[in-house]
């Protein structure tokens, strides 16, 4: 189900998600000349096929669960007077392209896509590419934000605890982290909105920047690097501030699951023979670690960080409504709400494709860091 | 309740070669908050009318009154007794949380298992259509399921149900290609065990343990999941008194900060207790079980 559990019992799902549906021509790769040179390349060649496979299966089920629901956009959008106008409804379903079979609805909504046109929002009666344009820059800098300071204090708090394993530091990071994956995210955004902001003041409010600044120029979308562009040191500074408190909030239940997979990863490594040799040949502690037991120990990890990218875009949307964050969050969730179908599938097929792209980072991490996957 | 389930059944040495004894475990101090927390909240949920000291929908205590020798958690702005309520709660979401969990067991179970024993395309149709729920982030898959289906709090169960059935169906696909192989399987088909039986009687006991672990962590993040969906108002309906939903009621009253606080704490003490056991139990079982389930997911 949610990255937390999936993730916390089978570290390789971000590669088994795709792995099966690999083309992959078995047993071949490193025999031919070719295969042997450039086991790299053929690798990604295949997960890039897989990817795109994948984008077509995201772009039907989005579709499919949209329409094959019972909700009925019409009742969600028109008054209670036009409901009783079948002149207005069915003219309001023509319009939106309701009224022709599905399959014909599926081929017209493919072909938008490749041209980029996600239809209409029938809330904000602007493109969904437009709307999308606006809100996935904020998400990302707040989710990429929080999974930076994950992967950072995640990854340390692990190699700690497996270091003083048993000792009193690993039982206090052991209750931390399980602290930290059972915390309800939307709870956890109110606490610290109320404590820093409302009885503290330490941090700012609401939003992306404070009210009285206006936006940078848009490049990114982001406004930490958009304002940093425009040389506009205080729209940093605020855009900073607004960052931290959320992104913070967000990140503890991925710090919580990176340090128990760390510590798991580490101590696994810790116990195999070669790193008791390069012990006991007296290489310097350091270099045992970086070299001997953090690069093996970053397989599972990057899965890991990679399913938690997952669950960080899930839970955006539940701290994107408490700091009133506009961001996909947000809007996926207003589109929901009012079955507001272009805008579902919008936020369904560029949140998906968001995946698979991270799972295809994750894969091609994998294959890097582990020679073995390149040729399996 | 699950000791003789996970630990008492003879399995093949290969997956767990050595038994390691539950009271130790138990003797853990993190299995025994777990254990003690968990039984707790059970007790509440089974006795709350005893143990209330009010009716959780009666509107007729003084409005936002802070905790106090009245009211040990303050009152909400509709005058109801928080603590009350927060115990009432534990009656809409323990049960709902174990209710779909047990059928995310089952149905995940079931076709991962099929997956895995019947193989070829009956595994692969399966296990496609479990990578593609895979392929969207949790929340906003049921977010637009629990939206499409309307508000209730029987569809948000059903939108997480949605998500939750392919880790078990993965993992138990790849805990029973393990197995299949394996002799005494193929000596029990040669003895003429039907397909089913040979899954029932020979293969499903040996792949329980590591699915018992994911259902008890799963425990904790369905119930977080379900109490999101009523937070966002995609659950449960008002006036029900659903941790989720109450805590979303604390947002309208945000200086009254007790009103948002002792329900999220009760989600928060739920999900711990049950990571604390889901914990233990699998460094109780042994440490290559975990591991298997994760190389077989693969």
């Amino acid at each position: 189900m949610s990255p937390a559990s999936a993730s916390s019992s089978e570290p390789g799902s971000g590669t088994a998600a795709q792995g099966p549906t690999a083309p992959a021509p078995r047993g071949r790769t490193g025999r031919g000349p070719r295969g042997s040179r450039r086991p790299l390349a053929r690798f990604l060649a295949r997960r890039v096929a897989v990817a795109l496979l994948l984008a077509v299966a995201i772009s039907l089920v989005t579709f499919v669960l949209t329409n094959l629901v019972p909700g009925d956009p019409v009742a969600a959008n028109l008054g209670q007077r036009a409901l009783g106008d079948p002149a207005i409804v069915a003219q309001w379903r023509a319009d939106h392209g309701l009224d022709r079979p599905l399959p014909e609805q599926y081929l017209l909504h493919l072909e938008g896509l490749l041209h980029g046109d996600l239809g209409m929002s029938q809330q904000s009666h602007r493109p969904v590419r437009d709307d999308l344009a606006e809100f996935v820059p904020a998400t990302l800098e707040l989710a990429g934000t929080a999974i930076i300071i994950s992967l950072v204090l995640g990854v340390a708090f692990g190699v700690i605890a497996a270091l003083r394993r048993d000792r009193p530091s690993d039982h206090v990071l052991r209750l931390v982290s399980l602290i930290g994956i059972s915390v309800p995210t939307f709870w956890l955004a109110l606490v610290a909105f109320y404590v820093f902001f409302f009885r503290l003041q330490i941090t700012p409010g609401s939003g992306r920047i404070d009210p009285g600044l206006s936006p940078p120029p848009q490049v990114t979308g982001l406004y930490t690097v958009d304002s940093a562009l425009a040389g506009q040191w205080d729209v940093f500074a605020s855009a900073v501030g607004h960052l931290l408190a959320p992104a913070l909030v967000l990140a503890l239940y991925t710090i919580g699951l990176l340090t128990r997979f760390t510590r798991s990863a580490v101590l696994e490594v810790l116990g195999q023979d070669y790193v008791r040799a390069a012990r006991a040949k007296g290489l310097p502690g350091r270099v045992v670690l970086f070299r001997y037991v953090l690069r093996p120990a970053l397989v599972p990890i990057i899965t890991v960080a990679g399913l938690a990218f997952g669950s960080l875009l899930s839970g955006t949307v539940l701290v994107e409504a408490v700091f009133a964050w506009p961001g996909v969050g947000q809007y996926a969730y207003k589109s929901a709400t009012t079955l507001d179908l272009p805008a579902v599938m919008g936020v369904g097929l560029v949140v998906g494709l968001v995946y698979l792209v991270i799972n295809l980072v994750v894969d091609v991490l994998y294959g890097v860091i582990d020679p073995r996957v390149r040729v399996s | 309740m699950k000791r003789p389930g996970i630990l008492g059944r003879p399995s093949p040495a290969e997956i767990r070669p050595r038994r390691v004894r539950l009271p130790e475990a138990w003797r853990r101090p993190l299995a025994v908050a777990g254990g003690v927390i968990a039984l707790a909240w059970i007790v509440i949920a089974v006795a709350a009318p005893l143990l209330a000291p009010h009716d959780p929908l009666a509107q007729d205590l003084p409005r936002l009154a802070p905790p106090g020798a009245g009211h040990w958690f303050g009152t909400d702005q509709l005058g109801r007794d928080i603590l009350s309520r927060v115990m009432y709660g534990a009656r809409v979401s323990i049960p709902l949380t174990l209710l779909l969990v047990a059928l995310s067991v089952l149905i995940g179970g079931l076709l991962g298992a099929a997956a895995g024993y019947f193989g070829r395309w009956v595994g692969e149709t399966i296990m496609r259509v479990a990578d593609l729920v895979f392929a969207f982030p949790t929340v906003i898959l049921a977010m637009v399921v629990a939206a499409a289906l309307g508000a209730s709090l029987a569809n948000a169960v059903l939108a997480v149900l949605v998500v939750a059935w392919p880790s078990y169906a993965r993992v138990t696909r790849g805990l029973v290609l393990g197995v299949r192989e394996r002799e005494f399987v193929l000596s029990g088909r040669l003895l003429g065990f039907s397909a089913w039986r040979s899954l029932r009687v020979d293969v499903l006991p040996n792949v329980t343990g590591p699915i018992m672990v994911l259902a008890t962590l799963d425990i904790g993040t369905a119930l977080l999941l379900l109490s999101g969906l009523s937070f966002l108002g995609l659950g449960a309906k008002p006036p029900s008194p659903e941790w989720g939903a109450m805590v979303a009621s604390g947002v309208e009253v945000f200086d009254s900060w007790w009103v948002a606080t002792f329900p999220g704490l009760a989600i928060l003490t739920v999900v711990l207790a049950f990571n604390f056991l889901g914990d233990s139990l699998r460094d109780a079982l042994d440490p290559r079980t975990a591991r298997a389930i994760k190389e077989r997911a693969l």
